[in-house]
């Protein structure tokens, strides 16, 4: 391997070295960590951001920001409570990414209709979301004690988590759309020169909705997933999901600029967030210096990546 | 030998290499530069020349090798010193910040301040500096909203008003006009004249033929020579770059259009991005050119039509039926294509590699069910990059890496993947070398003859004279007149331009 080379397997690989690195240390530190049911235990709590960060990595590429998935995350946790308690809870699971979706496409066509920034647009669903939320929660708690409703978040096929199997199956999808479907090409021109791709006959706004679609459906997703695991619906699922999903999307070097990158590397970035917090957990560490950690973490992962970008 | 003529040359590089990811750009290049002379630096697309101009700017540090200026060393070279030094770059592609005003961009870095507070003597300075150098512009004008030509001019000013011992010239004539490129010849000479030192880059031979003192030529990142350009012909700089007997060819055969239906029929034109009067038709099978200097409304008139920039009165035809509601995407289902000016802005996706430039637009041809067909791509791509010589070859090269006349040749073979109704081609040839031109000039006049419509703009009236089957003049967004590029030549044409020029402003004068 060239130096060249060296330097662009930095690039792109970046955050799997972190990864790997913080496992490494945590194994070292703990017994109770490097065994197959804490691994799976982090996978299982991370599907729902992790499904979310997968999404987001398109809308990203595609040169936009969705702020509003957390909100769309809370819709579809009460929403699908609701209907699960007053309805089918089968019904109830099924209609949550279909919510999404239908939100996603909102935003979506506000932005593209509106012409506004995707940044702007979706701070101001994102409190209209939220705000249908409470209205139809009527600000409580929805619990829903059923085995057919719980079973998608409990319950395990060959040893995993149904979560860790839906996360993987979503991830694994969404890679191969982005790289070997004409949507996912579309997805890096839009991102990449709007211009350019405008004038090479691509209905730029049309893909733009799509993403934004996208992002919406996983988040119905992760809701569905996160409410059947907690059996409890509630407005206030899902706050802050949003910045973490964006985060863990750059983290894994997707270029906020759009044009560049990959899902399986915001996957990454959800497994590095996630892997810093299991390790304040299992070592007992003081809690005050988790945020001190986590930005020295993320800091570390962009150096690696900017170090590679150097000649 | 040249070096006793003049003790300490300008700029001497010792067998300078330059390596990009282990690929090698330059290889032990070893030159002199004299102190007031205009060298011109020449070789096909991918050469080197951008490449060795930047490590002499500062942009590039030499992997191999040293350089000296004025007769010292170059050490911790980068812009800034280079600026210190005296040597400035103006870059082929162009590097101004669209936001601020002409003259902001001209003292970027070097305001006039006093602690720090900016003084606004801007305009007046720059109002001195162009009265100089004979350029003119708007000094409180936005850099986004002028053409490529007056970018170009600010490139040069910016260069001028760091008082450059050096200025290095990228391509700088590529978008530019003929009475401008002669105004800018004029410029370097008088720069020559005060003891300064221009290193110009251009494709065009003619050019650097009538310029330039000396000469250098580059093949494959390799010196060949440097010498008196008075020594060279047109034919021994074509050898030395291509590094064989060839030649350049004229043009290719025109072959007459099979029957004379009209495809695309425009009629009164008008948009508010400067198209005032525009009526033209293409036929199926013909290439009909526009002539006009720049800034003359060419290129809009082309955005008129397909729909990029809106239009505020006239009607399209397509095949005798009226196009309305005209937009870009509307506009490629239908088959009428644009391939824009600006490759940077409007032509190529940087982040994409040259594969997924080249079939961009045509992904419905290139997939089943939504899913790409990879083989079938590649395959397509790898006859089109030999087509062109497109350097690198690799499909998946990433072209924001690529020599210009390189990006130029994706843009253009992404279009030629399929066959257009209708084609509009602006500024086709821009920054490509004269075996990539012929190669585009045999892929229009193809096109042409397998029944697409084909609407040429070039600055290089050659060009169009020698492509095209009719012409019209335009003036100020206005077609002005039909002519017949046969019976034609270029000072013809070109006097019958400042002839209506000029009739247009007496009618204008109260
Ligand atoms: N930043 C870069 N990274 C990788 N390769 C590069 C980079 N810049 C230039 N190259 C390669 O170096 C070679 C020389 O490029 P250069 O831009 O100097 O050519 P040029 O002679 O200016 O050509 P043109 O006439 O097309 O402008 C090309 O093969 C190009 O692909
Ligand atoms: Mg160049």
């Amino acid at each position: 391997m060239n130096q060249f080379a060296i330097a662009r397997f930095l690039q792109s690989y970046a955050v799997l070295i972190m990864v790997v690195v913080l496992i490494v240390v945590l194994s070292t530190m703990s017994d109770s960590f490097l065994t197959v049911r804490n691994l799976l235990n982090i996978l299982n709590q991370n599907a729902p951001l992790a499904i979310m960060a997968s999404a987001m990595t398109l809308v990203i590429i595609a040169g936009g920001f969705d702020l509003s998935v957390g909100a769309i995350f809370a819709m579809g946790a009460v929403c699908s409570a609701w209907i699960a308690l007053h309805v089918n809870p089968f019904l109830g699971l099924a209609l949550a990414p279909l919510i999404g979706l239908g939100l996603g496409t909102v935003n979506g066509l506000v932005i593209t209709m509106l012409r506004v920034h995707s940044f702007l647009a979706t701070i101001a669903t994102s409190l209209i979301f939220k705000g249908i939320a409470i209205v139809i929660s009527d600000g409580r708690l929805i619990p829903v004690r059923m085995a057919e409703f719980t079973w998608l978040g409990r319950e395990k096929i060959a040893g995993v988590f149904n979560a860790v199997w839906i996360m993987l199956i979503f991830a694994v999808i969404l890679t191969f759309v982005l790289n070997r479907t004409t949507f996912g090409r579309k997805v890096f021109s839009v991102g990449g020169n709007e211009e350019a791709a405008i004038l090479s006959g691509i209905r730029t706004d049309r893909i733009k909705i799509a993403t934004f679609a996208l992002a919406g459906f996983a988040a119905g997703l992760a809701s569905a997933i996160a409410v059947s695991r907690v059996s409890l619906g509630q407005a206030s699922a899902g706050t802050g999901m949003e910045l973490q999903a964006i985060a863990a999307v750059i983290l894994g070097g997707t270029s906020i600029y759009g044009g560049v990158g990959a899902v399986w590397r915001s996957v990454a970035g959800v497994l590095l967030l996630a892997l810093i917090n299991n390790g304040f957990n299992i070592l007992n560490a003081d809690p005050f210096y988790r945020d001190l950690t986590t930005g020295l973490v993320i800091l570390a992962a962009i150096g690696i990546s900017a170090g590679g970008k150097r000649r | 030998m040249d070096s006793d003529t003049s003790p300490v040359p300008a700029i001497r590089t010792t067998n300078v290499g330059v390596t990009f990811g282990g690929v090698p750009a330059l290889r032990e290049v070893s030159v002199d530069i004299h102190r007031g002379e205009i060298h011109g630096l020449i070789g096909e697309n991918g050469a080197g020349k951008s490449t060795l101009g930047k490590v002499i700017g500062g942009y590039h540090a030499a992997t191999s090798g040293g350089m000296e200026v004025f007769g010292e060393p170059a050490l911790a070279w980068d812009p800034p010193a280079a600026l210190a030094r005296g040597v400035a770059m103006m870059h082929q592609e162009l590097q101004l910040v669209p936001a601020l005003t002409v003259a902001q961009n001209v003292f970027l870095g070097i305001e006039d301040q006093n602690w720090g507070m900016l003084r606004p003597t801007e305009a007046d300075r720059l109002r001195r500096l162009m009265e100089t150098s004979g350029f003119s512009l708007d000094p409180h004008a936005v850099v986004a909203d002028l053409s490529i030509a007056d970018q170009q001019k600010i490139e040069i000013l910016r260069a001028l008003a760091r008082d450059a011992r050096v200025i290095v010239m990228d391509e700088p004539t590529s978008s530019l006009s003929k009475d401008e490129v002669t105004q800018l010849h004029q410029s370097m000479q008088a720069l020559r004249d005060e003891g300064r030192t221009v290193i110009y880059v251009s494709h065009f031979l003619e050019d650097i033929l009538a310029v330039t003192d000396r000469v250098t030529v580059l093949r494959d990142g390799e010196h060949v020579k440097t010498g008196p350009t008075s020594q060279e012909t047109k034919a021994s700089l074509v050898s030395a770059m291509l590094g064989g007997g060839k030649t350049e060819t004229p043009f290719p055969q025109k072959r007459p259009p099979s029957d004379s239906e009209i495809v695309l029929d425009v009629a009164g034109l008008q948009s508010d991005a400067g198209v005032r009067n525009a009526t033209l038709t293409v036929g199926r099978g013909e290439i009909v050119g526009l002539i006009g200097l720049v800034g003359s409304g060419r290129s809009e008139i082309a955005r008129a039509i397909v729909g990029a920039d809106p239009a505020s009165a006239g009607t399209v035809s397509l095949n005798g039926t009226p196009y309305e509601n005209r937009s870009l995407a509307v506009s490629t289902e239908r088959g009428i294509v644009m391939v824009p000016e600006d490759r940077r802005k409007h032509g190529l996706v940087m982040t994409l590699p040259v594969r997924g430039n080249m079939t961009l637009p045509h992904l419905t041809h290139f997939s089943a069910g939504g899913l790409i067909r990879r083989r079938l791509e590649r395959a397509r791509v790898t006859e089109l990059i030999d087509y062109f010589r497109v350097r690198p070859t690799a499909i998946d090269g990433d072209v924001s890496t690529f020599s210009g006349g390189n990006q130029q040749k994706v843009l253009i073979g992404k279009w030629l993947l399929e066959n257009p109704q209708v084609v509009i081609l602006d500024e086709p040839s821009r920054g490509v070398d004269v075996g990539a031109r012929e190669r585009i000039h045999e892929a229009i006049a193809e096109m042409a003859a397998g029944g697409a419509a084909v609407l040429l703009i070039s600055s290089e009236i050659e060009e169009v004279l020698g492509l095209a089957h009719r012409a019209y003049l335009v003036d100020k967004g206005v077609t002005v007149e039909e002519i017949d590029p046969n019976q034609s030549d270029e000072a013809g044409v070109l006097s019958a331009l400042f002839a209506h020029q000029a009739s247009a402003e007496i009618k204008k004068a109260p």
